[in-house]
């Protein structure tokens, strides 16, 4: 049996655990607290260690799904959880433009760590002061080969479509290497 | 016992709280990656400030301060280069060439400003000598260490701002392709341009900034200033080996023939277009 992995990563609240149960066919393994902090209590409670979401591939192959913890603190787990991946997914909450900047700097470390191909996730997409993608790309300074794709986390087809633009990103990529 | 350690556990901050709190006389030496700084302090307060071999004379510091002109400098030193910074001192204010409080404004300035160089500084082993001061024919100041620290403090949540947006400088830099933007008709400083000078794939930040003479604060402050006004992009050094996608830890890359490769994507492609 073969296992691959995606990681998820983003800042606090972006929606990386609802986009990993949108597609894992197992209940995600999902390591959430009560959040303690009141700076951070805009949800009721976060990821502390990682998500974790299983898809079957066939019988010899499985993808599974890592969601990193959004909380800064926990960025040690980061390099650990990096090792390996396929790719990874940035995600964001178009909605907060104060995390953008944690954001960019997630995925600056991120591509440090393994330098794989990776997408950035706009999630919250369906909200009414969620920010255009074009702007977006203009804050998080994303190069225009950069996929920046649209996305509400809960809907499974915009994360079906996300995973899918990141295997055809990895699929390119093969293609240039070789 | 002397006071000795390294910033990277013991920041400067530190450092010049205890100084200042314990009223403190003597020399701080600091040797960082690639230069030595020497501070002095009587009673707490920040007398003397010498950077490696730099020239430290009056009359070099006095043309930085632009109190005297290059050709003034020359002269001085032709003229006078046997003389103490104290008589030189003296024969330029009873020559009506400078006043006392110009040449103390340049002294105070430059010394604070070698202070300054220290807090971007994360990494060098320091040792403060007790009782050791600069010679006696050296000009001292008196300048009360709490605005140099909290302004320091400033600076240094300044640099780990810029290190969010800048984490490593081992990547490199490249003019952004847009078409109708022309560097040239920017207005850009002097060392603005020497960094522009050297920006290039191949060079990385950490080397722009050990050839222009930057330090890490400095170098990410003109890199973000650049990078904000669209002018740059940071980029992976060229040359620099990227790895291919890795498969599976279990199963190195190197062992995976690309056709496996494109045919395990393609597969995953398959089941996810299946959810």
């Amino acid at each position: 049996m073969q296992t691959v992995k995606m990681v998820v990563t983003g800042p606090f609240n972006a929606g990386k655990t609802e986009f990993i149960r949108s597609v894992s066919e197992i209940d995600v393994v999902s390591t959430e607290r009560k959040i303690t902090s009141e700076a951070e209590r805009i949800k009721q409670s976060t990821t502390v260690a990682m998500d974790f979401g299983r898809i079957t591939v066939d019988e010899d192959l499985v993808l599974y799904l890592f969601g990193t913890p959004g909380q800064k603190r926990f960025d040690f787990m980061w390099e650990i959880l990096s090792e390996g991946m396929l790719g990874f997914i940035v995600m964001l909450d178009s909605t907060r433009p104060e995390t953008f900047r944690e954001a960019r700097s997630i995925l600056e470390t991120f591509r440090a760590y393994a330098p794989t191909p990776y997408v950035v996730a706009a999630n919250k997409q369906d909200k009414e002061d969620a920010w255009e993608l074009d702007d977006m790309r203009i804050a998080l300074r994303l190069d225009p080969k950069v996929k920046l794709l649209s996305c509400v986390a809960t809907n499974k087809e915009n994360v079906k479509n996300v995973l899918l633009e990141l295997l055809f990103s990895i699929l390119a990529e093969m293609e240039n290497g070789s | 016992m002397a006071l000795k350690g390294n910033l990277r556990d013991f920041t400067i901050t530190q450092l010049l709280n205890l100084i200042n709190l314990a009223r403190k006389t003597g020399t701080l030496m600091v040797e960082g990656p690639n230069e030595k700084i020497w501070v002095s302090f009587k009673e707490g307060r920040l007398a003397y400030a010498q950077v490696g071999q730099e020239d430290n004379s009056l009359a070099t510091i006095l043309f930085k301060a632009k109190k005297i002109t290059a050709g003034q400098q020359k002269a001085i030193k032709a003229r006078a280069g046997s003389m103490s910074d104290k008589e030189l001192g003296l024969l330029l204010i009873n020559a009506n060439y400078i006043s006392q409080q110009d040449i103390l404004n340049s002294l105070q300035a430059h010394f604070i400003g070698i202070v300054n160089r220290l807090f971007s500084w994360v990494e060098g082993f320091f040792r403060f000598e007790n009782e050791l001061l600069p010679p006696d024919d050296k000009i001292t100041v008196r300048i009360s260490l709490e605005n140099i620290i909290i302004e320091g403090s400033r600076r240094m949540r300044e640099l780990e701002q810029l290190k969010d947006e800048i984490p490593s400088l081992d990547m490199a830099l490249k003019f952004s392709d847009r078409p109708g933007t022309n560097i040239r008709n920017v207005n850009l400083s002097v060392e603005e341009w020497r960094v522009v000078s050297y920006i290039n794939p191949k060079n990385s930040m950490h080397q722009i900034a050990r050839a222009t003479k930057l330090n890490d604060l400095e170098i990410r402050k003109i890199v973000y200033g650049l990078i904000q006004a669209g002018l740059v992009e940071i980029v992976r050094p060229a040359g620099a080996t990227r790895p291919a996608p890795r498969i599976s830890p279990q199963v190195p890359v190197t062992q995976e023939k690309k056709e496996e490769q494109r045919s395990l994507i393609n597969r995953l492609i398959r089941r996810i277009r299946s959810l």
